[in-house]
């Protein structure tokens, strides 16, 4: 009597699906479509796809999306890059010196927890309610996210590429530059992905608060309006952007950890 | 280069792990440690090649380097501990990179090394291409492009299976048939000790002390497998109680 052993698993190894998103996104959009036509949904709570799609026709139209969209771009541009090189020059200083990491460790740690946008009426009454309060707000969040990222992964550096380094008889600045800073690559990498989010959240955040253009301050002004269909492009705006960000730093992870 | 340690006592917080470390080793000889499990073996590389300060006692060495030495004393580590982003070539030239040497004297350095340790058709890949032996070939390369006086070898062949290992012993007999140097050479591995080695110094449970020092006479190039096997035997009963009573140690600690 012979019979085979059946096939009894594979460890629940991840495959990959193309299709599966597409087919869940198109079907979701369809049911929205159809309670939208039948009814289900009043217009009120949520518009129909189709006048979420005419409302971007709209914006793109009077130009109203590139100028909300510019505004809060060069907004998180600021203030992400000067929160970042900051946060990267304090966070690798902390990882790479123990003065500065014992000195500075508990006020980081002390001021991490801060929601930031708490901050923003006290920025308000340093730098005005125009520009400066905003990219200020931004740059805070990011800082210390950025500190923590990047000190922690000069952490991550195996000591032992650093005593090669030393064993070598590399100079200091040789060993920061060519064994610290790459090893922490990849942790600083993906403090980028969190700071990237963290920089969303606080320029909407701070342009509902006040400002005249800029994404958080157009979804602002249309909830006030009830023009939900202009409300729920603005949060898809969000939304593709938050994924075109994900997607940059996607390409620049793979072309800077190639070695992984 | 001449080698003399000289009364090395080493503590970890308190916890003594080498006491009183005599020992001479001459220019162009191979000096293998052996010892128990924590005997300090690794500790004592450490301070030979200034990468630990000893608690007492000091390293002096006698006699200049060779003129194109850069780095007198140079390691090959157990782990390779090869930058992961730098192709072969750069890790090898990474020792070389803070030295005043042309661009071609670089190159030409860094090409001789590969090509000594047979790694010349693999200088464009990145380590996590190759396999452990060849990786660790290219940390002998790298200790080779410096032209070191001395080599400290800390179980460089531990990190690999039976085999490779086999090959990469063959390779270094080679390799030091052509390169002279004094060399210190870190093993838990007595068939290594026994093969490599022209002196073996035993170690002594931690505290680490020299127990004794076991000249081969073989040179290593004629050394038959009976000398080979005789030696092994004679190390293994040199350290045998003391590896069983550290190993439970370890596992009780």
């Amino acid at each position: 009597m012979a019979e085979g052993v059946p096939f009894r698993g594979g460890g629940y190894e991840a495959r990959p699906r193309r299709w599966v998103p597409w087919l869940v996104f198109a079907a979701l959009l369809l049911l929205w479509h159809v309670a939208s036509s039948r009814g289900w949904i009043s217009a009120n709570s949520l518009p129909s796809p189709t006048s979420v799609v005419l409302a971007f026709g709209e914006m793109i139209e009077r130009g109203t999306l590139q100028k909300h969209l510019w505004e809060s771009a060069r907004r998180i541009g600021l203030g992400w890059a000067l929160g970042t090189l900051a946060g990267l020059a304090i966070g690798l200083s902390m990882g790479i010196f123990s003065l500065a990491r014992a000195g500075l460790l508990p006020l980081v740690s002390a001021l991490f927890p801060i929601p930031k946008i708490a901050l923003l009426p006290l920025f308000i009454l340093w730098f005005g309610i125009g520009e400066a309060s905003k990219v200020a707000t931004i740059a805070f969040g990011v800082f210390f996210p950025t500190v923590i990222a990047a000190y922690a992964a000069c952490d991550q550096v195996p000591r032992n590429l650093i005593r090669m380094a030393q064993s070598f008889g590399l100079p200091a600045r040789h060993i920061v530059w060519k064994v610290v800073v790459p090893g922490a690559m990849p942790g600083i990498l993906a403090g980028f992905r969190i700071t990237a989010s963290i920089a969303l959240i606080l320029v909407v955040a701070a342009e509902m608060i006040g400002a005249e253009y800029g994404v958080g301050a157009f979804i602002l002004a249309t909830g006030n309006l009830m023009q939900t269909d202009h409300l729920v492009a603005g949060v898809a705006i969000l939304s593709t952007f938050g994924l075109l960000v994900n997607w940059l730093l996607s390409a620049i992870e793979k072309s800077v950890l190639r070695w992984r | 280069m001449d080698i003399r340690i000289e009364g090395v006592t080493h503590r970890y917080d308190g916890l003594l792990v080498l006491d009183g470390i005599e020992l001479a080793i001459g220019e162009g000889e191979t000096v293998a440690l052996v010892g128990p499990s924590g005997c300090g073996k690794s500790t004592l590389l450490g301070i030979v090649g200034g990468l630990l300060k000893p608690s007492a006692g000091r390293v002096v060495t006698a006699g200049a380097p060779r003129q194109d030495s850069l780095n007198p004393f140079t390691y090959v580590f157990q782990d390779f501990a090869l930058l992961p982003w730098r192709t072969v070539q750069a890790n090898v030239a990474l020792a070389l990179e803070h030295h005043p040497l042309s661009a071609r004297q670089r190159q030409e350095r860094v090409e001789e090394a590969l090509a000594l340790t047979g790694l010349g058709d693999f200088a464009q890949a990145l380590p996590k291409q190759l396999s452990g032996g060849m990786r660790q070939r290219v940390g002998i390369a790298r200790a080779l492009v410096v032209r070191p006086a001395v080599l400290l070898l800390d179980e460089p062949l531990s990190a690999l299976d039976a085999q490779t290992r086999e090959i990469l012993m063959e390779d270094l007999l080679s390799i030091w048939a052509r390169e002279r140097g004094t060399r210190l050479y870190v093993t838990h591995n007595l068939d290594e000790a026994a093969r490599l080695a022209d002196r073996v110094v035993v170690l002594s449970r931690r505290p680490g002390r020299i127990r004794e020092i076991v000249a081969i006479d073989t040179p290593v190039a004629t050394r038959g497998a009976a000398v080979i096997a005789g030696m092994r035997e004679r190390l293994w009963r040199l350290i045998r109680e003391e590896a069983r009573e550290a190993e439970r140690e370890v596992q009780h600690g």
